[in-house]
């Protein structure tokens, strides 16, 4: 068989599946299991990154039939760019939380047995892998249980803890919700495709081939809708994520933040633009508004938020809004035939795909390193962090700048791609989407300021200051307590960490390359691409339309920015001035103290104010009047008690809850734990089967 | 290359270095003879820079390298965006680096590190701005959006360049969505640079200050350079204005049409700092709640300003 990139993205599902099975088996010692099976997991990565590379590279296509599955049903593989992207994406933030891992995990070494994580992990990015190379909807479906159910024991890693068993327990019961309807949705599919009495139409091409009847494929569309946004954690389907995301290991919360969420979105785009295609405008209407909803509510939710892991996973929430958004905005140009503005909006999603899995997976493994040297995931009883861990802190503060969608780093590419596919939108020809699409514009716009907000407060609170903590725990590190000390993460989590910072910044400053490199996909799946316009300009000029329509450079932004301020700096610095460091200003007070900085819960007090109608909030301040005599302590006190939840647990899932709750109680009735009676129970069973099946 | 570009490129940032105190200068003084005061002189502004230069810098002893890096990136930043704004002419090298939505977040990345700054000495008041300066701008950015919005639904084009070159060149119309799209600019302006009635550049009176708050702590040189890129970013906000509203004049592609556009842009300039007076004298400063009402206007402006497009034009 000749070398082609299948078999390459084989070798590195092989390597994965060595690493998840044999190697636990045959090492002993711990050390070396983390150091042996996350390193297989980097090389298997970096394979993936190769094939995924390969191919979106050339534009083949790969097929592979395995001698495996059901009888007369063999598990079909296909590599084509799209799923090669989306290769790339995993691939590369694989390898990433790969090296991070090895210098992670050694957190756990005698509190645990990092086994069950080892395995786990490499299972879960099998399953990823599998889930995009899938070329039938058997396949797809185990490969996803694989991924769900992989990550599910991830999420339940550290089991002691009540939080995250429950939260383990809502994203499985939301995971296999999800892929009911997927599965309905496959079901549809293939049985239009060859009818209801074979099984030949599973596969993805059988599904491909089919013509739809518009009602079916709006069934087909909505189920398989619901199933990927229950995994993208799209509002209202997301309560399970800012559950989930954080009680993982930081490194596995990288992995389903930055890359198992884009499989989902792998998912979307597979049925809509290559299984169904041909769709009403409608849907992509519906999607927009779906992803324009979580955008805002994601990143409102975040501000919201004091745990770091916690504000993270709702910013998942918010840039899937924001791929959606791109999504959504290239159906609808597609189902008005306008295939070069559909094509620039599924770039922009594409786009933020990438950028997100970079910038998120560096921001949670940035979370993680702040985890490992405090122990501590409330930002409240954080602050000054720069001073600790310099470069911790200058790597999350480029995390923070890419997710804020600032220039020149890459979330502002993508988002900027998105407002430029807004902005092309009075060419549709229809007055009702011309008039209400602007406005999804400046809700975007709004999220991407919200989340600057956010992002200045999660990193000014957790870096920025002084240390907040008031009481440090005995096992805190000494630098809490006021001594010296060294909490800087080891070079394996700086070099996880200072790769994806790097990419942050390459996809921000070059990102004519990439977007003449993935303009395959637009082309396979809509006939239509932008480099000839994107690209018109050469390497260094963004011009998505026309440069007389919108221009970009990343490069000349950073550039630019540079060498001011190397300039000034110079020219300042030739001439000493003295610096003196003195006091903070503290009006004459006289009595600072680091419990009077600015808090999370301070600083998104005004938005919490302006938003407030879209949370529930439950604000108390108890005062205790002082008792005599005063002078010993007998001061009052001030209590302030804030809670801030989720509006969307009490509307939508509260009186799911309950209601199965009440069912089973019924049902519970019919257990009466006596013999005879379940006998009886077995009797009528019976005889209701011979009068209605004999 | 072409030399044209480059030498109206380098004048402009020149120009923008020189003119900003002096624009701040004139506001300064109109106000001053609005409220019956004696002013200081057209060239206050820019003498109190220099003077800032020469004083020793005095660091909180908590700062980080954050805040000592602050001011020269949002010097740098400001001095990116005189570059890229046709100010002088539409023909620059690097007009095409950015276009207007680039622009809005090339001010955003000064925004995002000025507040940092302010969070990292620790102090209540730098929390206090950061806080409220974010506040004021997510609330500001979607007007923002909506304004450019519907100055491109009229150009066609976000490049600034175009912009320019569509409304000034096309035939004049009076145009409802522009009027709309002008009134939300001035709105959003006012917001961004902190001016009364949201916020007031020459208060320290701790709780209404927002802008003063962020950077209380800077000194010398630090301060010089914050300072000046605030100038910076009053003068080329009633730039970016001129450019999409008031675009006559603005030099093509020769040499000789400097002078004249150099002497329009001083003309529409000192009448927009009388604008700008009169709005601030006219108006007390809002209470820091009310200025979501103050951009939710803003905001419905822009996007009359865009209905008024589709359904009269």
């Amino acid at each position: 068989m000749e070398f082609s990139p299948i078999i390459l993205s084989s070798l590195s599902l092989l390597s994965l599946l060595f690493a998840a099975i044999v190697v636990p088996l045959v090492i002993s010692s711990q050390r070396l299991l983390i150091a042996i099976s996350f390193s297989l997991t980097a090389v298997a990565s970096l394979l993936a990154v190769a094939a995924g590379c390969w191919v979106v590279g050339s534009g083949l296509i790969n097929k592979l039939i395995l001698p495996l599955g059901l009888p007369n049903l063999p598990f079909h593989l296909r590599l084509d760019p799209l799923s090669g992207f989306f290769l790339t994406v995993i691939g590369l933030l694989g390898f990433f939380v790969s090296i991070y891992s090895i210098g992670y995990v050694k957190g756990f070494l005698g509190k645990r047995s990092v086994t069950p994580l080892v395995i786990f992990y490499s299972l879960f990015m099998a399953g990823m892998f599998l889930v995009v190379l899938a070329d039938d909807a058997f396949f797809f479906l185990i490969s996803w249980e694989v991924m769900a159910l992989a990550s599910y024991f991830l999420v339940m890693f550290e089991d002691e803890k009540t939080e995250n068993r429950r939260a383990a327990f809502l994203y499985l019961v939301v995971a296999h919700v999800g892929a009911i309807a997927i599965l309905l949705s496959f079901g549809v599919m293939a049985g239009l495709a060859t009818g209801f009495e074979t099984f030949n139409g599973y596969t993805f091409d059988a599904m491909r081939e089919a013509k739809f009847s518009s009602g079916w494929a709006t069934v087909a569309f909505f189920l398989a809708f619901f199933g990927f946004a229950a995994k993208a954690g799209v509002v209202p389907l997301h309560v399970w994520l800012p559950e989930a995301h954080p009680v993982a290991p930081s490194n596995v919360s990288a992995l389903m933040s930055g890359v198992m969420l884009k499989t989902a979105i792998y998912g979307i785009i597979r049925i809509t633009f290559d299984l169904i295609h041909v769709f009403p405008w409608w849907w992509g209407a519906i999607v927009l508004f779906l992803g324009l909803i979580s955008t805002v509510m994601g990143v409102l939710y975040a501000l919201m938020q004091h745990d770091l892991k916690r504000l993270l996973a709702y910013h998942s929430v918010e840039n899937i809004g924001i791929i959606l958004i791109g999504i959504g905005l290239a159906m609808i140009f597609t189902s008005f035939n306008l295939p070069i503005l559909a094509a620039l909006a599924l770039i922009a999603g594409l786009y933020h795909t990438l950028n997100h899995a970079m910038f998120k997976g560096l921001l949670f493994m940035g979370a993680g390193a702040v985890l490992h040297a405090t122990k501590e995931r409330n930002m409240e009883e954080m602050g000054g962090l720069i001073h600790k861990m310099p470069w911790t802190a200058a790597l999350f503060l480029i995390g923070c700048i890419s997710i804020s969608a600032l220039p020149p780093f890459n979330g502002f590419v993508s988002e900027w791609l998105t407002f430029q596919a807004f902005l092309l939108t009075p060419a549709l020809p229809n007055a009702l989407l011309n008039l209400l699409i602007p406005l999804g514009a400046a809700l975007l716009a709004l999220a991407a300021a919200l989340a600057a907000a956010c992002f200045v407060k999660a990193y000014g609170v957790t870096f920025l200051g002084h240390w907040r903590g008031h009481h440090n725990p005995p096992s805190a590190p000494p630098f809490m307590k006021g001594g010296k000390g060294g909490v800087e993460v080891d070079w394996f989590m700086r070099i996880g960490m200072i790769l994806p910072a790097i990419a942050c910044l390459g996809l921000g400053v070059f990102p004519t390359f990439f977007i003449q490199w993935m303009d395959i996909i637009p082309e396979q799946l809509l006939g239509s691409k932008i480099a000839a316009s994107a690209g018109a300009f050469g390497w260094m000029w963004l011009t998505p339309v026309s440069h007389e329509r919108a221009s970009y450079s990343g490069f000349i932004v950073f550039l630019g920015i540079l060498s001011v301020v190397a300039v000034v700096y110079l020219l300042l610095h030739t001439r000493r001035t003295a610096v003196r460091r003195a006091p903070i200003w503290d009006c004459g007070f006289g009595k600072l103290t680091n419990r009077m900085q600015y808090t999370a819960t301070s600083f998104s007090m005004p938005i919490r104010r302006i938003f407030g109608f879209l949370f529930n909030i439950k604000e108390q301040v108890r005062i205790t009047p002082p008792v005599p005599p005063f002078n010993k302590g007998g001061g009052g006190g001030l209590h302030y008690h804030l809670r801030v939840r989720d509006r969307f647990w009490n509307l939508f899932y509260q009186p799911v809850a309950d209601a199965s709750f009440w069912v089973s109680r019924q049902f519970g009735r019919l257990q009466q734990g006596r013999i005879h009676i379940y006998l009886v129970y077995s009797f009528i069973t019976i005889i209701v089967l011979l009068v209605f099946l004999r | 290359m072409k030399t044209y570009p480059l030498i109206t490129e380098i004048l402009q940032i020149v120009a923008v270095l020189i003119l900003a105190p002096i624009f701040i200068g004139w506001i300064r003084m109109v106000k001053c003879w609005l409220q019956g005061r004696t002013s200081a002189g057209l060239f206050q502004p820019l003498r109190d820079i220099i003077k800032l230069f020469y004083k020793e810098v005095v660091l909180a002893e908590n700062a980080s390298w954050i805040f000592r890096f602050t001011p020269y990136l949002v010097f740098g930043v400001s001095v990116l965006a005189a570059a890229i704004i046709p100010i002088l002419s539409t023909d620059l090298s690097l007009a095409l680096t950015a276009d207007a939505i680039v622009l809005v977040a090339l001010f955003a990345i000064a925004r995002f590190f000025t507040a940092l700054a302010g969070m990292d000495i620790g102090t209540a008041f730098g929390g206090m701005g950061s806080s409220r300066e974010m506040m004021i701008a997510s609330l500001s950015e979607p007007a923002m959006l909506m304004a450019i919005f519907t100055v491109s639904l009229v150009a066609q084009s976000t490049s600034l360049a175009q912009i320019a070159l569509v409304i000034g060149h096309g035939p004049f119309i009076l145009r409802p969505s522009l009027a709309f799209a002008l009134l939300a600019f001035v709105l959003i302006a006012i917001a961004e640079n902190g001016r009364i009635p949201v916020d007031n550049p020459a208060t320290h009176l701790e709780l209404t200050m927002i802008h003063e708050a962020m950077i209380l702590e800077y000194s010398g040189r630090h301060l010089a350079l914050i300072e000046w890129a605030s100038m910076m970013k009053l003068f080329l906000f009633a730039s970016l204005g001129i450019v999409a509203f008031f675009p006559w004049g603005i030099a093509g592609g020769s040499l000789s049409d400097i002078p004249l556009a150099f002497v329009l842009l001083a003309m529409k300039l000192f009448i927009a700092g009388i604008a700008l007076v009169l709005i601030e004298t006219g108006l007390a400063k809002m209470r820091i709640f009310r200025v979501p009402e103050f951009l939710g206007s803003a905001f419905l402006f822009a996007t009359l300003g865009m209905l008024s497009y589709f359904i009269l034009e």
